[in-house]
């Protein structure tokens, strides 16, 4: 029985083993299953075209250009000639030696970069080579262009992913490409578009064979976007020029829509380096440059004492305040003193007396301390009070605080109210002359270039702004609009202050900023500056200073300009804002040898001064 | 007699050969799918020189059906030793492939001889133990036996294909079923236990476990005859740890480090995924994949990419698991255990010893056949590779199988038919 039966049960035996097996590979064991899957398919991400940047009149500003990297799969390469190959290359033979070594220590399965960025020409010349080269391909990738090397700051770059992103958002992938400060940073999303998926079939030698089951799994891209800046290409690429060899920045905004013309920070740098095969090595270049640092907006990020051209904004609050009219007039005898043996100076001659009006065109410091007290003291005995209402109408132009504008980096200036004088001086330990160096825009306030802007839009407007801002449409939604933000200071008060303002340039400090044709109203200033040399307080030569806004009538554009170091107001900041005002509105310049002045100038040697461990003199 | 061979035809275990066949020719189609195959009938793609052979194969099988089945039990020694020639002819115009000189080329189309020498075999085994009234008792016989086994298996191993050789053991079960001594049953078994305790487990808990399950043996025997001495026992107890002893040996000093990693990987020793047991691996990956219901005809990724080697041929059960799914691949297993099954009974059926013992043969073969290549694709034994009968990619495998089947077929119809 036994011997008949044998090979019967055995063989239903083996069968049932064999389903009992087939089972748990099958039915039980789902592993099985995502391992063919990781196995035989790979995904590949695949990514819309980052969107291009325009200007407001739609120029462009940045696109892409398609660059080329070298890939290598290190099991398929066979022996080729590695001199024939670098000279194609044009590298090194060694260098490609261990770039093959290294891509093989890496993965002898999966594609590494031999070469990246290769440029379309070089491209060209590999291309028609390379079929010699087994395991060797190009891939196509795609690096921001600059059409213009300009407003780098503004538009931020885009680079690789880091650990960070990956753990912020975890949409990024290793090897992805993010945008970094400014626009870039900001837009990101919209820039960037959403990535699609596209599954292939793999076979064992990880070679794609086709596409994953017809497609069915591929997920298509979601569109990036195009975006028009508010930025005017030629007034951007014009201020930067002016700014060679200088340190500062230009904000220029049209007050009627907040639209921000141009952002200028010098010095900055060619946003070209930053793409390439060079980009880390630059960039560390300009990290560690901490005396120029050409990556500090100092159009949103630098905090400077505003100086002379507060003066316009403590003359409105004394209006609205009624501590003066127009006829409140003071006597200058080349400064005052404010307090017992506390003597400010001035540089209007003896004897010379001024009202509202002339106050501003000769910016008279005895005339601004005098009507700055007036308003502190207003409420008596207690200057808090007369402290905070200065500090209200101050807020209410936006200063103090970030503007909301859409770049990722800003800082809130600073205006200092009653309890900020309470901790440092100690309540009543302070009175109107303790803080009188406010009324000149020196003291404790500190304001950025795109605040002081601001501030001359909102009186461009007689007392209103509209957040700056640098986004005028995305895609092809129409303009975005933005609320009036209307300010504490009565509209009436506003031309009081404008006709000063006009003079400042008709007959004023500001002669030079005159425009044939054009009305244009500034305000020259010149701020005293300190650093610490060696933990000594040392003065260096004063800021060059200018705010403008024209033509009077109908503002189109209202300006800030900062030199660092650039001494009186005339002398930088008010030709250039001339000059960038002469620009925008005219679209030429005639004034040939001021913008030439400007264009040459150079104020590098100024510069050096601080830390040449010499000493040397301020304000030559 | 000829005439009404139709009605007398087993035309189930035909339903079953014709499914076989066709689920085989469907999934070397699919193994071996590229865009630019052309269809079923490319006779320079493999899936069409499959095609080729099976049409051959019915041919041949209705030659075999209408020849008078006294005529195998004549020409089973002449048969024989044509095999034997053949086999001898591959080393001086054998054509080498993969380092095995197993094929003659003739005309595009290769010829394996040691396919042919498992039917020529089973036919001289069932013919001389017939012939003869032979008693297995007599060692003289058994010395015949062994010596008709041998020639071919050691030709074949000295091609060399030593999977093909191993296959001539599936001669145990006819030889067994015709009154070999159990103490070959048991001795086969012992060996076969002791192989795979011996790899497995440290050799102290070796001689542990042979020690206990000899005296479990000695203890259950003990109380049904009591008269039973204790001294053969000891003997085998020595006898196994000499053996387990001597399985070490060779296995780390005789073995060649890819027969040891072979192994290994069944024993689940070394999980080693990308070097030896790729092939393992990746065919249970594809198996796993499948899932119940399975990818779907061409669909499989595992099969599409390539990723099984020997797809069409050795692992060509990988393929249909996948794409099949359990359901496809649980059909196939059933149909082939209800092939094996129906080839015993019948064979039982036989009164005529020479047609009994061929036919047991027959199904002795494909069981061991179905045994190995489906065990081994699921990674349950030593890589082996041997075709699946009737569904793997190989022109002689699916002749010689034929002509097994057809044999059968013949000899079950005429059963009545005495001579």
């Amino acid at each position: 029985m036994i011997r008949r039966f044998f090979l019967p049960v055995v063989t239903v035996f083996t069968s049932i083993v064999f389903v009992g097996k087939l089972i748990s590979l099958q039915l039980l064991n789902s592993s099985y299953k995502l391992l063919s899957d990781g196995n035989a398919v790979i995904e590949n991400s695949i990514y819309p075209e980052r969107g291009y940047i325009y200007d407001r009149n739609l120029k462009l500003l940045v696109s892409n250009q398609p660059v080329y990297d070298l890939m290598a799969i290190p099991e398929n390469i066979s022996s080729f000639d590695t001199l024939e190959l670098s000279k194609l290359l044009g590298v090194l033979k060694a260098e490609l030696t261990e770039k093959i070594k290294s891509a093989r220590t890496f993965s002898v399965k999966l594609p590494s970069i031999i070469l990246g960025k290769i440029s379309r020409e070089r491209n060209a010349v590999i291309q028609e080579k390379i079929w010699k080269y087994p395991g060797f391909f190009l891939q196509k990738n795609s690096v921001r262009d600059y059409p213009v090397p300009i407003a780098s700051n503004l538009l931020g770059y885009v680079s690789e992913v880091n650990k960070n992103d990956m753990k912020k958002d975890n949409y990024y992938r290793l090897g992805e490409l993010i945008g970094r400060q400014g626009i870039e940073k900001y837009y990101e999303r919209f820039l960037r578009g959403k990535k699609g998926k596209k599954f292939y079939q793999k076979d064992r030698f990880n070679r794609i064979i086709g596409s994953y089951e017809g497609g069915k799994y591929d997920v298509a891209t979601e569109g990036a976007q195009n975006i028009v800046l508010t930025i005017d290409r030629q007034l951007q690429q014009y201020g930067e020029e002016l700014f060679q060899n200088k340190r500062g920045g230009i904000v220029a905004i049209e007050p009627k829509s907040g639209e921000v013309l141009s952002l200028v920070t010098a010095p900055s740098y060619d946003p070209n380096i930053l793409v390439g095969r060079k980009r880390s090595k630059n960039f560390r270049k300009m990290i560690l440059d901490t005396l120029a640092k050409p990556l500090f907006d100092r159009g949103l990020q630098a905090q400077y004492a505003p100086g002379s051209p507060f003066k316009t904004l403590n003359a409105l609050i004394a209006l609205q305040e009624g501590v003066i009219d127009t006829n409140t007039k003071y006597l200058c005898q080349k400064g005052h003193f404010y307090a017992r043996g506390m003597f400010m100076e001035c540089h209007c001659s003896l004897g010379t007396v001024n009202d509202l009006h002339s106050g501003i065109y000769k910016s008279c410091n005895t005339y601004f301390a005098n009507i700055y007290r007036r308003i502190i003291d207003k409420a008596g005995e207690n200057v808090e009070d007369g402290m905070n209402i200065w500090n209200d109408h101050l807020k209410s132009f936006g200063l103090g605080d970030y503007l909301g504008y859409d770049l990722p980096v800003g800082k809130k200036g600073f205006i200092p109210n009653a309890d900020y004088y309470n901790y440092w001086y100690k309540k009543g330990g302070w009175k109107s002359a303790t803080v009188v160096s406010n009324a000149i825009g020196q003291g404790e306030i500190l304001t950025t270039p795109i605040q002081m802007a601001n501030f001359t839009a909102a009186i461009a407007n007689r007392g209103y702004f509209i957040q700056p801002h640098f986004l005028r449409s995305l895609g092809n939604d129409s303009l975005k609009l933005y609320p009036k933000k209307q300010t504490s200071i009565d509209s009436i008060h506003f031309e009081k202050v404008i006709n000063g303002m006009h003079q400042v340039v008709e007959r004023g400090t500001a002669k030079i900023a005159k425009i044939k044709g054009i009305d244009v109203c500034g305000k020259t200033g010149t701020v005293e500056n300190f650093i610490k040399i060696n933990g000594v307080k040392t003065q260096l030569t004063d800021h060059s200073i200018f705010i403008a806004f024209a033509p009077k009538d109908d503002p189109k554009i209202a300006i800030a300009v900062y030199v660092e170091n650039g001494y009186w107001g005339a002398r930088w900041a008010a030709p250039i804002a001339s000059l960038m005002i002469e620009k925008y509105l005219n679209g030429s310049v005639k004034r040939k040898w001021l913008e030439g002045r400007m264009l040459n100038g150079s104020l590098l040697a100024e510069y050096k001064k601080s830390y040449s461990r010499e000493p040397f003199l301020i304000n030559e | 007699m000829n005439n009404n061979i139709i009605y007398r035809l087993d035309w189930l275990l035909i339903l079953v050969y014709l499914l076989l066949v066709s689920f085989g020719i469907i999934n070397v189609y699919s193994a071996t799918y590229s865009e630019t195959l052309d269809g079923f009938f490319d006779v320079s793609q493999p899936v069409g020189k499959q095609v080729f052979f099976l049409i051959f194969s019915f041919f041949v099988g209705i030659i075999i059906l209408s020849v008078n089945s006294k005529f195998f039990e004549q020409f089973a020694l002449v048969g024989y030793f044509v095999t034997i020639l053949l086999l001898l002819g591959l080393f001086i115009f054998g054509k080498t492939v993969s380092g095995a000189t197993s094929w003659y080329s003739i005309g595009g189309l290769s010829v394996q001889p040691s396919e042919m020498a498992k039917v020529s075999t089973a036919l001289v085994i069932a013919s001389f133990l017939s012939k003869f009234q032979s008693d297995l008792k007599i060692p003289r016989t058994l010395l015949k036996i062994g010596a008709y086994v041998l020639l071919p298996f050691l030709l074949i191993v000295l091609q060399p294909d030593p999977g093909s050789a191993l296959v001539f053991g599936a001669f145990f079960f006819p030889l067994f079923r015709e009154g070999l001594n159990y103490a070959y049953l048991i001795i086969f078994l012992s060996l076969l236990f002791l192989f795979f305790i011996t790899l497995s487990f440290h050799f102290v808990i070796v001689i542990g476990i042979i020690t206990l399950v000899i005296f479990l043996i000695y203890y259950f025997l003990k109380k049904i005859n009591s008269k039973l001495k204790i001294w053969p026992f000891i003997i085998f107890l020595i006898i196994s740890i000499g053996f387990s002893f001597s399985v070490d040996y060779i296995f780390n000093n005789v073995f060649q480090q890819r027969h040891r990693d072979r192994i290994n990987i069944v024993l689940g020793k070394e999980v080693d995924t990308q070097g030896v047991g790729y092939n393992i691996n990746q065919s249970k990956i594809a198996i796993g994949s499948g899932g119940l219901n399975g990818k779907g005809f061409l669909e499989g990724t595992q099969t599409k990419g390539d990723f099984v080697p020997e797809q069409h041929t050795d692992y060509i059960f990988s393929t249909i698991a996948e794409e099949w799914g359990f359901l496809g691949s649980f059909f196939l297993i059933f149909l082939f255990c209800f092939l094996i099954s129906r080839m015993i009974l019948q064979a039982e059926k036989q009164t005529n010893k020479f047609r009994r013992i061929f036919s047991y043969g027959s199904a002795g073969l494909i069981f061991t056949h179905f045994f190995i290549n489906i065990g081994m694709s699921l990674g349950m034994v030593p890589t082996i590779g041997i075709p699946l009968p009737f569904i793997s990619y190989g022109g002689s495998s699916i002749l010689a199988f034929s002509i097994m089947i057809f044999i059968h077929l013949n000899f079950d119809a005429n059963r009545l038919n005495d001579w």
